[in-house]
């Protein structure tokens, strides 16, 4: 490869925030979209702290009900584990559909998170479980919603010398569908045209949570957070789920592209919004 | 910045000492070393012409920098059989499941990760992690075929040693 760049390999998450503190450096997870950015010469770090050796920032636990991940972990990981399996099936089936075997090898979730690409395909299952992020520097830590993280294209509240430590969230309730579609030109290595994720629970015949996050329809990925209020405290009606669908559509902001048109995304926001909600409402009865 | 460093690859079985700068993908340093059944693609993670195992884990070498590769056990394609062709091997042939062959290798490596997880895998299971390997010639029917093939083949031999 042309770029240039110093690599760094240390062992330790200590030892790693050190170097992250320097000018210039950027850590490198799984390489799929920061190695192919220095290929393009789209980025150029001066030093790559690379964080395969840093055990301690994979690995998926749960305890008291909250679900907690290491940066560092795999797709493989997350589409493997039967924790994520019951906790978050909405994070399988966008693991399931994400890129090819070599990727989801190697990608990682705080990778996926920090590209902020509109399209990354693990952002809106994490929006749907209202998942948190914690933020770590030689300066110390922070959590903040995933919701806060997001600014603006391509642009995050992370600062250069942070790292993402963990993701995080509460086990929906046991009453509770969380699922996620996406919607691309293949089944499989493709990238997303529109990507639907939702949480929904019901008690005593109403709605008591909706959680509906777009993928690919916008700057940035985001909850249409009108729709999930249409939805809450109501009984699921199909005329109240296509009044949120549409709701839903008319918060995308989508634009034309290679893979799709503004108003095809647009459209299609309402009837995946529709189709997942109205799955949920029909499996919770 | 970018200066070379000797670095100790162990790959099918043999020790390589290479000094490569910070910035060479291990693909670069593979094909550097003389294993060019590792072949070069699209170079973004798209095609899967350059997989490798990477202590038993299939990975894109285009993605990977050589350095951080080292201390951990790689083996290519060419390195799957040990005195003979590996069953997957045999069966892409027998089944003509190689045409121009450029993405022959790249499948294999993912074939074998799958049968190593899933020895008797589903049409589903074959679709979903053969998805990151591009054909152009085969159409993959015949790419599923072999890998069938090969499943039954392996588990013959496994029953045999039993």
């Amino acid at each position: 490869m042309d770029a240039r760049f110093d690599l760094e390999m240390p062992e330790s998450c200590e030892e790693a925030l050190t170097l992250l503190a320097q000018d210039g450096a950027v850590p490198l997870a799984g390489g799929t979209d920061l190695i192919v950015d220095l290929r393009a010469r789209r980025r150029e770090p001066r030093l790559l702290v690379s964080l395969d050796r840093v055990a301690e920032l994979r690995g998926i636990a749960a305890k008291n009900g909250r679900i907690e991940i290491g940066g560092r972990t795999t797709v493989t990981d997350l589409v493997r584990s039967p924790a994520i399996a019951t906790a978050a099936p909405s994070l399988v089936q966008a693991g399931m559909a994400f890129a090819g075997q070599m990727v989801r090898n190697a990608a990682t979730v705080a990778g996926n998170i920090a590209s902020g690409s509109p399209a990354a395909d693990l952002v809106p299952p994490l929006l749907s479980l209202d998942a948190d992020v914690t933020l770590i520097s030689t300066r110390g830590e922070r959590t903040m919603p995933l919701a806060a993280f997001f600014i603006d294209y391509r642009k995050n509240a992370g600062q250069s010398d942070e790292l993402i430590r963990t993701i995080s969230w509460q086990r929906p309730p046991e009453r509770a569908v969380n699922a996620f579609y996406k919607l691309a030109r293949r089944k499989g290595d493709a990238i997303t045209v529109t990507g639907v994720a939702v949480t929904v629970a019901i008690e005593g015949g109403r709605c008591t949570r909706a959680r509906i996050a777009l993928g690919a329809v916008a700057p940035t990925i985001l909850r249409a957070q009108q729709a999930e209020a249409m939805l809450e405290g109501k009984a699921l009606t199909p005329a109240l789920i296509e009044a949120a669908a549409h709701e839903a559509a008319g918060q995308s902001r989508p634009i034309d592209d290679i893979r799709a048109s503004a108003e095809y995304r647009r459209h299609m926001v309402k009837v995946l919004t529709r189709r997942l909600v109205s799955q949920a409402a029909e499996r919770l009865g | 910045m970018a200066s070379d460093r000797a670095i100790t690859l162990r790959v099918n079985g043999r020790s390589i000492t290479t000094a490569v700068p910070a910035h060479r993908t291990l693909l670069e340093a593979l094909r550097d070393a003389g294993f060019v059944d590792v072949k070069r693609g699209c170079e973004k993670g798209d095609c899967g012409a350059c997989a490798v195992l990477i202590d038993g884990v299939a990975i894109d070498a285009c993605l990977t920098l050589a350095w951080t590769a080292e201390g951990r056990t790689i083996v290519t394609a060419a390195g799957l059989g040990k005195d003979e062709l590996h069953p997957l091997q045999t069966s892409f042939i027998e089944k003509g499941a190689i045409q121009c062959g450029y993405c022959t290798p790249g499948l294999l490596i993912a074939a074998h990760s799958l049968l190593a997880m899933s020895p008797d895998p589903s049409e589903d299971e074959m679709r979903f992690e053969l998805s990151g390997n591009l054909c152009r010639c085969t159409g993959y029917s015949k790419v599923f075929e072999a890998v069938k093939d090969a499943a039954t083949k392996m588990a013959a031999r496994e029953a045999h040693h039993d």
